[in-house]
């Protein structure tokens, strides 16, 4: 037993400044984009999360070719896509055309992050960086984005916490919150303003396309478990978490698997867990019913 | 109920007007709801109900005329016609009816023995107690809406409004909100306007009628309201009222060319000619 676990926990493995930090980094950011990520599940806007997750390939990728951390850049253009989707207004539109539109910008924001990766790698001549852009790599975070990646997470986390009522009332029905006196567009704005910011956060650690997986996959995963709102949000954290951690060390472990001494990308092992954590929760909840 | 006309007036709707995009959609509707009142507006889809609920609500402003007596958060409950959850949203019946309690409030609720009795009191006031901890989007229509009721209570408020709570319910269940709404007015001397296009499952209860038709309204009792003249005057042509079993037909009168027997053999007690 003990062997089994010393084969899958490698000595050491606590130990590396590398996994302490992929794990710290990580777990804010995972904690920041489950909490966020239930209401977006309860909105019914994972579409707006993963849009302005692929909209910021182009935001890292110009920060890339700017020399600047590409934090900064998943930021920036995250935030200007909320506020641009809170302008032309996504959710209230007719949904074909918004799926059409969507898809067209959507498409411009790669074309983007194609150019400036290109013209990054021209420039700058190393190949590894466009992959981290669009695919993330935990452990090649800098320690010195921990502090921005706590503050960014720190606003995100407490606007969806101090609005939480309200937001919770006006995403089970804008009608009853209108009806309340509550400021539901304000509301609206300020809850895809926390999405961005998760959104680039997530986007900086398991990539820019798979940021929606971290988003919305322990939110839904949870929502399985629980009948409350306060403990799907508690659940989702300690999945979102979960899945971040168990990746770190999967992808630890993999450097001594085929093909020996390259390890596998940890977005993978973190999206291979959050989807089998969601697809266990599915069976879990119907064998017992839905609760 | 003839008491209720001393009692304090809850609601005043004053002359008012909206126009939309050069559509007149209410035009000079006045009525005043009392306390422990139980009040119909009955009209058509397109009569011009839901507008006239969101200019009570503060929703929507008037072109002219003006609404008295409430503006206070909480004054006044509201149920909403169009509710729709995902089978999956994490939210019991409780958790709404919390939220009609505090969901104007910040931050996170914390959890009190006086906020669990609150809400635990107006589920039962409801008759929800059984249905309480189930997900809100896996509910009965007929459950949902007693949800809603006790979620648009907790506020306390003076006024409750409800649009079209019967749409969607099958007869029984329609019979045994309708009882529930009656049993909320009387006891806790709430004013109640309730949307209908279907007024027969609200006859018994009705202590007043609003009747809407394009925009314009014919306000009083039943007896007042439901009159061939009375009627025909707010459509503008004539129409005719049957009462049959001790249900209301409003049909087109004969001679018009509208197809009033065609309309009159459909499903609907109450047929509405347009």
């Amino acid at each position: 037993m003990g062997q089994v676990l010393r084969a899958i926990v490698e000595p050491g493995f606590f130990a590396s400044g590398l996994v302490q930090r992929a794990a710290l980094i990580g777990a804010l950011v995972a904690v920041v984009a489950a909490c966020v990520g239930v209401f977006t599940v309860l909105r019914g806007q994972s579409f707006a999360g993963e849009a302005l997750g692929d909209i910021g390939a182009a935001g890292g990728s110009s920060a890339y070719l700017a020399g600047v951390a590409p934090l900064w850049g998943f930021v920036a253009i995250a935030v200007a896509a909320a506020g641009a989707i809170e302008l032309i207004g996504v959710r209230h539109a007719r949904a074909a055309f918004r799926d059409l539109a969507t898809g067209i910008v959507l498409g411009f924001g790669f074309g983007l992050a194609a150019l400036f990766l290109y013209l990054g790698t021209i420039e700058q001549s190393t190949s590894g960086e466009p992959v981290t852009i669009l695919f993330g790599d935990v452990f090649l975070l800098d320690s010195s984005l921990l502090p921005l990646v706590a503050g960014f997470g720190a606003v995100a986390l407490a606007l969806v916490l101090v609005l939480y009522r309200p937001l919770l009332l006006a995403s089970v029905s804008g009608e009853l919150a209108a009806a309340r006196g509550l400021p539901v567009r304000a509301l609206g704005a300020l809850y895809l303003l926390a999405l961005a910011l998760a959104v680039a956060l997530a986007a900086v650690t398991i990539g820019a396309i798979l940021s929606t997986a971290l988003l919305v996959g322990p939110a839904a995963t949870a929502l399985q478990l629980t009948r409350r709102p306060s403990h799907a949000i508690a659940a989702a954290a300690a999945l979102g978490v979960a899945a971040v951690w168990l990746g770190i060390l999967a992808a630890w472990d993999s450097y001594y698997w085929p093909p020996l001494h390259h390890g596998w990308p940890v977005s993978f092992f973190v999206v291979t867990f959050v989807l089998i954590g969601y697809i266990g929760a599915r069976l879990w909840s119907r064998r017992s019913g839905g609760g | 109920m003839p008491q209720a006309a001393g009692a304090p007036v809850i609601l005043g709707v004053d002359d008012v007007s909206v126009r939309l995009g050069g559509r007149t959609v209410l035009d000079r509707v006045g009525f005043t709801l009392r306390a422990g009142e139980f009040t119909g507006l009955i009209g058509s889809n397109g009569a011009g109900k839901t507008t006239l609920f969101r200019v009570i609500l503060g929703l929507q402003a008037v072109s002219s005329g003006r609404v008295t007596g409430t503006g206070e958060r909480g004054e006044v409950g509201y149920v909403p016609q169009k509710f729709q959850l995902d089978p999956d949203m994490p939210l019991r019946g409780r958790d709404l009816v919390g939220l009609g309690l505090d969901g104007h409030r910040l931050g996170l609720p914390l959890p009190s023995r006086s906020r669990r009795a609150r809400v635990q009191e107006l589920v039962e006031a409801v008759g929800a107690g059984a249905f309480a901890d189930a997900r809100v989007g896996r509910l009965s229509g007929g459950e949902q809406q007693r949800i809603l009721i006790a979620h648009a209570l907790a506020s306390r408020p003076r006024l409750l409004l409800l649009d079209e709570p019967l749409a969607n319910l099958d007869l029984r269940s329609a019979q045994e909100v309708v009882r529930l709404l009656a049993q909320i007015a009387a006891e806790q001397r709430i004013a109640i306007l309730i949307s209908a296009h279907e007024m027969n499952p609200l006859l018994p209860v009705m202590d007043r009628i609003v009747y809407l038709a394009d925009g314009r309204a014919a306000t009083g009792t039943a007896h007042e309201v439901i009159r061939s003249d009375v009627l025909s005057a707010l459509y503008g042509h004539h129409v005719d009222v049957l009462r049959v079993h001790g249900r209301v037909l409003v049909v087109a009168g004969a001679g018009h060319d509208e197809h009033p027997f065609e309309a009159a053999g459909s499903d609907h007690d109450t047929v509405e000619i347009v």
